[in-house]
């Protein structure tokens, strides 16, 4: 042990869990200046570059056929990925939170497992199952059935990145709430379907949104996985993201950018959103928060 | 598999629930990872040894791990910065920058890519005052270190920011009362209560970087050797129609990715943040 120096003059409590103001100033600025230059300034470029051949030329980009057949084709994508992430989300985060089994712990890894995984490896799974030297290739040659290079192929490898955003936002949040209210339900009669969507349901909404929310960016914006299963068929299998790529290395930077703004939009808008839940969900949460903190 | 012996309750749809869950995860997951798996047992233990120990995959591997691991250690320092600023201190505009601390989770990566390869192009907002200084970002290593950098940071703010928040500012006062000084305080106090949420930020983002390529593809130039990471060559492999040779690639990575998910697993049980207190 050494010895500690007891200060003759007792600090003032205020000042003693904080820096000095110089010392705040710096940080701050530091900190400030680095989101200012890593995210604040990209994201400005994004709009600045897509407005960069006037505003007719971003109306062409945006109106382009092309264009829209991949907004038709990320809007699917992603529909089909928030409806069965959601039902796998509500009925993983159930099991997890409202029971307890040997196992639990694995499955609770298994489901975080594309998190961790390349998105190109994502979408190299589906290539060696499906394509035409993969494991089931001939047999779905035979039944002229195409999954890669061809819109299945697309929707599976976005369900795929984006199905543990709901289960994980939902695992947490039911744990906490427990099984008492649901409990109480039971005993006092109501169906299984009664205590999920009067009890449970309007527990977990905000939750619930925010998964949705964080599902469907990622679904939009998913470029790895899909591009590795997509082909590259213009007006086919081209996403937004995909779509994006390739007005690029064609060196019409523009219209790439002013079709980047659109998802951009949907990324700010996605943020607000998120804090908007996020400030509902603490302002219902307020209370027991205060009293398992203080 | 999954032993079922759960404990008793009267709440109902464990055997629903569970079936489900274990319908699509096979289904979306078993199915496909065994693919994989499969299709790599077709190699010639001889042939993945040739594929993984060629010098332009090792180069790959080297600069993937060399990339993550500094954009990774950025992330750290500065995320922590971040997170203290967020939590500690009030300034105008405090909601629009912690807001804005997801936006990596929420733009797409290829818009990433674009976008920072034009900030950072040498007529580029940022690019125009290092091109003098003979600073290239653009299709070197140091490009793809900011784009890992970017996509990175809200794993390290949001695993430490939570933690800061929980913080029992009667220790510090302890600690100040004590005799401390304030970096004494940060030090031997705030530093190791919050070190082992660092250490699962840096993991996560780690982790992260090592598979990205929407927003590196872009700003590397993809040069064998030089730029090439390993995503991009297993997609450059694909395109070749390589699949034994991209598959081998892809195992490797795979396996490097279940550790690090592993490792990631008990730093988290480590930190308790995973599980709401």
């Amino acid at each position: 042990m050494t010895p500690i120096d007891i200060p003759t003059s007792r600090p003032k409590t205020p000042d003693a869990v904080t820096e000095p103001p110089v010392v705040r100033y710096l940080l701050t600025g530091v900190a400030l200046s680095f989101l200012g230059l890593f995210l604040l300034l990209p994201l400005a470029a994004v709009f600045v570059e897509a407005f960069s051949g006037g505003i007719g030329v971003y109306l062409d980009a945006i109106r382009n056929p092309d264009t829209l057949a991949a907004v038709r084709l990320t809007l699917v994508a992603a529909g089909v990925s928030i409806v069965l992430n959601t039902i796998f989300g509500i009925g993983a985060a159930w099991l997890i939170a409202k029971f307890d089994f040997p196992g639990k712990s694995l499955l609770i890894t298994l489901i975080d497992l594309p998190f961790t995984v390349s998105p190109v490896i994502s979408g190299l799974i589906f290539v060696l199952l499906f394509g035409a030297q993969g494991l089931l290739g001939p047999w779905l040659s035979d039944a002229g059935i195409r999954i890669v290079f061809a819109v299945p192929g697309i929707v599976l490898a976005t369900v795929f990145v984006t199905f543990p955003f709901v289960a994980r936002e939902l695992i947490p949040l039911m744990q906490e709430q427990g099984t008492d209210e649901e409990e109480a339900a039971v005993v006092l009669g109501a169906g299984p379907w009664k205590t999920f969507w009067r009890v449970t349901l309007p527990n977990i909404k905000w939750g619930l949104l925010y998964g949705v929310i964080l599902c469907n960016a990622r679904a939009m914006g998913e470029f790895g996985a899909v591009s590795v299963v997509s082909g590259h068929i213009r007006g086919v299998t081209n996403t937004l993201p995909l779509h994006i790529e390739i007005l690029y290395n064609e060196y019409n930077f523009a219209a790439s950018f002013a079709v980047a703004s659109l998802l951009t939009l949907l990324a700010v808008a996605t943020l607000v959103v998120k804090s908007l839940v996020e400030r509902s969900a603490a302002r219902r949460l307020t209370p027991v928060t205060q009293n398992t903190t203080s | 598999m999954l032993l079922v012996q759960k404990r008793h309750s009267v709440l109902p749809g464990f055997g629903l629930s569970l079936g489900y869950t274990v319908f699509y995860l096979t289904l979306l997951l078993f199915i496909p990872l065994g693919a994989l798996f499969l299709k790599t047992s077709t190699l010639s233990w001889n042939a993945f040894w040739v594929t993984v120990t060629d010098p332009r995959v090792v180069a790959a591997y080297q600069l993937s791990f060399t990339t993550a691991f500094v954009a990774a250690s950025i992330n750290a320092v500065f995320g922590l910065l971040v997170a203290w600023v967020l939590v500690r201190y009030t300034f105008p505009g405090k909601k629009v920058f912690d807001a804005a601390v997801d936006l990596p989770f929420a733009l797409p990566t290829a818009v990433a890519g674009i976008s920072l390869t034009a900030v950072l192009a040498p007529n580029g907002w940022i690019g125009q005052f290092l091109d003098p200084l003979g600073i290239k970002t653009v299709f070197t290593p140091l490009g793809i270190i900011i784009a890992l950098t970017f996509i990175g940071l809200p794993f390290v703010v949001r695993t430490v920011q939570p933690v800061l928040e929980d913080l029992d500012k009667d220790v510090e006062e302890a600690a100040a009362s004590l005799g401390a000084s304030r970096w004494a305080t940060f030090r031997r106090v705030i530093l190791p209560a919050i070190f082992p949420s660092l250490l699962t930020g840096f993991a996560l983002s780690f982790a992260r970087a090592l598979g990205e390529y929407g927003s590196i593809v872009f700003i590397s130039g993809n040069m064998p050797f030089k730029t090439e990471v390993v995503p991009l060559l297993i997609m450059t492999k694909l395109e070749q129609y390589d699949y034994t040779g991209a598959t081998a690639i892809a195992i490797v990575m795979l396996v490097f990715s279940f550790l690090l998910l592993f490792l990631i697993n008990i730093l988290q049980r480590w930190s308790g943040t995973r599980t709401v207190r």
